[in-house]
């Protein structure tokens, strides 16, 4: 008895640290992959960009290996103060913000109208889910066109009410106008509420799909019980249906804010930050333009403007975190 | 069994030893044009030079010319290859600067073709007194237009600034939109711009301003933006062209709604493509502005350079003289349809380029473009004005003030 006893301990002492610590260590074993990648490809180039906006750099290295670049403080910062681009790039990205919000009424409003039992539902959702599929890029291509003065739906329409075709030197068909017609990509004004546009045709559509996953969770008691008690339109939509749609508005909205701060690909398609000094720039789009586009090479300022929108986002996610600890914390 | 396996490895080293020693005849070439045209050019270059040098073996690839530019940054650092394209000019600086390309002064000093023949482009190629790299092709700027519209107005090519001012006047009475261009890419509102600075101030205001040495204030500069503004007036362009790109501008040019283009000679071929016949189309020089002003052009070119950390740069020098030869760059620039930088090449027999040739030779300078001799942060800015201006002449003073801060910044 005493024998085994002391058997027993013995091996308990000879088991080695990993199988005392097995509990401990195992998670972190699975956890190490996901932890190591997430550094090297999130972490630390965060700390890089910020690092890299102290400094002026084209980007190169000497043949010896040595870096080019320049310390310069916070000159980067300084300079973006003063730079007309950059604030003009920060007001569309409100402007995007604000807008892009539409996506979240307008999605709930089709996914309401859709949710009924038609024949063949399945297929008209699908449709109304189709511009979300589609690449941005293509959303984007497709859009220049339709703004097209000369040949998208908006110039036909110009051309069937103020213009006339006439017969050119040439003797081909060309047209004339009374009113010249509108370009609005060409337009400093007007052409970032033209991307924005373009950009909220896929976004409703997947405001939609949240809500109408949305709507199949809604209890059919609380709807019938309400109906009884005599409540209908917007007061049953507003008192009964959307405090039960809460989930996916929450959900919606994340979504929207974070398709507004990405918005780079419609920007890049549709105008490449003109027309004009960047009328249509975004944050993302500026930061890519600086750095890494043809005429770029100022690898310190692009990265200072990439640290401006990583601040912008930061708060916006702490301010998402803190609302999903709280909401785990109240159940 | 043992001495199987000891032979094995004696024959493996030997292998490698030779794979070694053939390494030292082997020239790495990156190339930047996927298009049919200049990728055949390229490579009959290619198989002409390993014939004349049976000792040399060349690997060459051939990138996309937009990805190599974003290569060509990361490539010079790590893992150079002997021989590279890129562009003359203000945009290799920054490789000089850095010093990631082969001072190749020597070569022109020494190889007499080099040195007596390409006496035009020598100092686009040359920085800092060296020269860095060999020029295989170029090409002329100018007016493209539609010889059977300018027919039925019977117009003639317009020699000077009044000439064209009336052609213009003659055209948009006939319902004809003088000029189309698209500049969303910005870059064809420099080449505008250029003209009419070269046509208006020459050649070395042209340096001076790129170079940073006159502001864009200076009264010199706000003449050609005055004459720019009187060329808007009178010899409107196309609506809507900061929506298009160069390409797009072809459509209203191929249908006959616009009958002049200034552009460089690679549009040639997309006004063909466009349904347009040779007859149809022609070219003239920007007609002359400042009266007596000695003639500059506009010529891009495309050039070979030596990166510093290239392996094999004996063999890449023995490429670069072959290549600058007449006959070589003469059979090239016929297979891509662009001009031979060597003086002593035969040209291509297509009227354009004969035109080109004629006008590039006799030209008092040769200036590589807006946004190759200005450094890539003003070019932006500006290109970026020029489109401003074009769409609303009247922010002329903003415009200038903007461009007067940024060139401070940038050649500080």
């Amino acid at each position: 008895m005493a024998l085994s006893s002391s058997l027993e301990n013995r091996e308990f002492e000879n088991r080695t640290f990993f199988q005392r610590n097995r509990m401990a260590i195992v998670p972190w074993v699975f956890l190490l992959p996901a932890v190591l990648f997430f550094l090297v490809y999130v972490i630390i180039p965060i700390f890089q960009s910020l690092w890299i906006s102290l400094y002026e750099w084209d980007g190169l290295y000497r043949p010896d290996g040595t870096w080019t670049a320049q310390w310069v403080g916070f000159e980067n910062y300084a300079k973006l103060w003063t730079d007309e681009k950059f604030w003009t790039s920060l007001r569309n990205n409100i402007a995007w913000l604000l807008l892009f919000m539409l996506a979240v009424p307008m999605g709930l409003f089709i996914a309401l109208f859709l949710n009924q039992t038609v024949t063949g539902m399945r297929f008209y959702k699908s449709l109304f889910f189709f511009p979300f599929v589609i690449s941005q890029v293509v959303v984007g291509l497709i859009f220049g066109w339709f703004y097209n003065p000369e040949f998208g739906v908006v110039g036909q329409i110009w051309k069937f009410l103020f213009c006339e075709e006439v017969i050119n030197i040439v003797g081909n068909v060309s047209t004339r106008c009374s009113v010249e017609p509108p370009a609005l990509l060409a337009s400093e004004e007007y052409a970032t509420y033209g991307i924005i546009a373009a950009g909220l045709w896929p976004q409703i559509a997947y405001c939609m799909i949240l809500y109408l996953t949305g709507l199949n969770n809604v209890s059919p008691d609380q709807i019938e019980a309400a109906r009884i008690d005599g409540a209908k339109g917007w007061r049953m939509l507003w008192h009964v249906v959307l405090p039960q749609l809460k989930p996916a508005t929450f959900i919606a909205v994340v979504v929207t804010v974070i398709g507004a701060l990405r918005s780079f690909d419609m920007v890049a398609i549709m105008t490449a930050g003109g027309p004009g000094v960047g009328s249509t720039n975004v944050l993302a789009y500026y930061m890519y333009e600086a750095a890494l586009s043809e005429f770029g090479f100022r690898y310190g300022y692009g990265s200072a403007i990439a640290s401006v929108l990583f601040m912008i986002m930061l708060m916006y996610i702490s301010y998402f975190l803190f609302r999903m600890y709280q909401d785990e914390r109240g159940r | 069994m043992l001495q199987k396996t000891r032979k094995f490895l004696t024959a493996t080293a030997i292998s490698l030893f030779a794979t070694t020693s053939a390494f030292a005849g082997e020239l790495n070439i990156i190339f930047d044009d996927t298009n049919p045209g200049p990728k055949a050019g390229f490579e009959a270059a290619v198989a002409a030079f390993e014939k004349a040098h049976p000792e040399v073996t060349v690997n060459a690839s051939i990138n996309d010319r937009e990805a190599h530019k974003t290569a060509i940054g990361n490539f010079l650092t790590a893992e150079a290859p002997d021989l590279t394209t890129w562009y003359p000019g203000n945009r290799m600086g920054p490789f000089v600067d850095a010093g990631l390309f082969t001072d190749i002064s020597d070569l022109w000093a020494s190889d007499p073709n080099l040195s007596e023949n390409f006496n035009a482009i020598k100092p686009t190629m040359t920085r800092d007194g060296k020269q860095w790299g060999v020029p295989y092709s170029y090409y002329q700027w100018g007016v493209y237009y539609r010889k059977d519209i300018f027919d039925k107005l019977n117009l003639s090519e317009p020699k000077t600034w009044d000439e064209l001012l009336g052609a213009c006047d003659t055209m948009k009475e006939a319902g004809v939109t003088p000029f189309t261009i698209g500049t969303k890419f910005l870059w064809t509102a420099a080449g505008v711009f250029d003209y009419l600075n070269l046509r208006t101030n020459g050649y070395d205001v042209h340096n001076d301003l790129t170079g940073g040495k006159i502001a864009y204030s200076d009264p010199r500069i706000q003449k050609t933006f005055a004459n720019w503004k009187t060329m808007l007036e009178r010899c409107s362009f196309v609506s809507n062209h900061s929506t298009m790109s160069w390409q797009d501008a072809l459509s209203p040019f191929a249908n006959g709604d616009a009958a002049m283009y200034v552009m460089g000679n690679f549009a040639v071929s997309g006004m063909k493509d466009a349904g347009l016949t040779e007859e149809q189309i022609d070219y003239f020089q920007f007609p002359e502005i400042t009266p007596g002003l000695a003639r500059a052009e506009e010529a891009p070119a495309d050039a070979f350079f030596i990166p510093a950390k290239a392996k094999n740069k004996e063999d890449a020098l023995k490429f670069l003289a072959f290549i600058s030869r007449p006959e070589v760059l003469a059979e090239w620039n016929k297979t891509i349809g662009q001009l031979p930088p060597n003086a002593k090449s035969e040209v291509g027999d297509s009227k354009f380029l004969q035109e080109g040739f004629a006008t590039l030779s006799t030209a008092a300078g040769l200036a590589q473009f807006y946004d190759r001799d200005a450094p890539a942060e003003m070019a932006k800015a500006g290109m970026e004005g020029f489109q401003q201006f074009m769409n609303d002449p009247s922010k002329l003073d903003e415009i200038t003030a903007r461009l007067d801060a940024v060139q401070k910044e940038v050649y500080k």
